[in-house]
């Protein structure tokens, strides 16, 4: 076990939990401000949004978009299972498979 | 916790019936972590964890996309100031949650509520809400069945990831890398409920790949996200957009608003 990642984890622990408990805990009277109400809720296309845009289309600090880059061909029909099954394993599943069969068929990345 | 333990005591059957009701609702959502578990500890593992941190992390943080997320950055060597931001922003819709789960269980003692709270995740979030009432109090042992099943399975499965991680072998044959970046889309695609939230997506986007692309690499993730939400909280406030399914529209009583935009989040 790692000191960095030991500290990394515990305070993930500390944020996570906080978000979860302090309301439950302590407002149970108090409303939340509209903007602020708002403004979680855009958190969460926002963060994925800009996390799944890195991972397919930044490699190496450097903009990819070659059709060398396997992840970006397997993200056109990794975004229309998505779309259609609003679920979780079937994308992944259909993403992986995809990039697998794509390195099998010999394009790089 | 005294006054629980006695509860329990109290009625022995009743109280393991009302647990076995909570472990009952806790089934889809064990059908639902055992994939993405498995997939976590395998991914951590081939993020540079060890089978010990990556099921420490399951845990203490109990939440899938975070954990995803942190092992991306974990292996891309960000700070980790970066990592617990991030982790702070992914996380921060638990307080939507939170706030809307508060009608049910406020009569509860506030040692058995900082428990409970650990429990929230989207998944348990979303059974507590249609299996118990607004109006109602909430039986804290279904409460308590729902979650700790629940939190056993992320656990249990995490693990079972984190050992088959070490067989995998060379996961990118498989295309195993790819696991993260689809969830990540999956999870994405939930999200865009209407025009401003596909807007936002676009911003946050567009904002991540060039910070990335420069020396502020490590922060993409925390400053595309401000500016994003900020600009989509903007677009809102002014009208425009044309939000038919407007998540903030709330009625002012804090127990219906907070728990109609968090149920928005993710029907």
């Amino acid at each position: 076990m790692r000191i960095s990642v030991l500290a990394i984890v515990v305070g993930m622990f500390a944020v996570t939990y906080l978000s979860r408990a302090l309301p439950l805990v302590t407002l149970s009277r108090r409303q939340m401000p509209l903007r602020l109400k708002t403004w979680l809720v855009y958190v969460g296309p926002a963060v994925l949004a800009a996390l799944a845009a890195q991972s397919i289309l930044v490699s190496g600090g450097k903009l990819a978009l070659g059709k060398e880059n396997v992840y970006l061909i397997a993200s056109v029909p990794t975004i229309i299972v998505a779309a259609r099954t609003k679920g979780l394993l079937l994308p992944v599943v259909v993403g992986v498979g995809c990039v697998m069969i794509l390195r099998a068929m010999g394009v790089a990345g | 916790m005294a006054r629980t333990r006695e509860k329990g005591q109290g009625g022995g059957n009743r109280s393991l019936a009302a647990f076995a009701r909570g472990a009952r609702l806790a089934v889809p959502v064990v059908m639902g972590y055992a994939p993405v578990g498995l997939a976590y500890g395998v991914i951590a593992r081939q993020s540079g964890l060890s089978p010990a941190e990556a099921v420490l992390m399951s845990v203490l943080v109990y939440a899938g996309s975070a954990q995803f997320i942190a092992c991306g950055l974990i292996s891309s060597g960000a700070a980790a100031a970066g990592v617990v931001g991030t982790t702070l922003l992914v996380n921060l819709r638990h307080v939507l949650y939170s706030m809307s789960l508060l009608p049910r269980v406020r009569h509860l003692s506030q040692s058995l509520l900082a428990l409970v709270a650990f429990g929230i995740t989207d998944e348990t979030y979303g059974v507590a809400i249609g299996a118990f009432p607004p109006d109602e109090r909430a039986d804290w042992r279904e409460v308590a069945g729902l979650n700790l099943v629940s939190y056993a399975a992320w656990v249990a499965t995490s693990l079972g990831g984190a050992v088959l991680g070490e067989r995998v072998g060379d996961g990118a044959r498989l295309g195993m890398d790819f696991a993260l970046p689809a969830m990540f889309i999956g999870l994405l695609v939930m999200q865009l409920r209407n025009r401003i939230a596909v807007l936002v997506a676009g911003v946050a986007g567009v904002v991540a790949v060039a910070v990335a692309a420069s020396p502020f690499d490590r922060w993409a993730t925390v400053i595309a996200t401000v500016v994003a939400a900020s600009v989509g909280t903007v677009l809102e406030a002014t009208g425009r957009g044309g939000a038919s399914g407007n998540p903030s529209q709330g009625d002012g009583r804090p127990s219906a608003g907070p728990g109609r935009a968090a149920g928005r989040l993710r029907d």
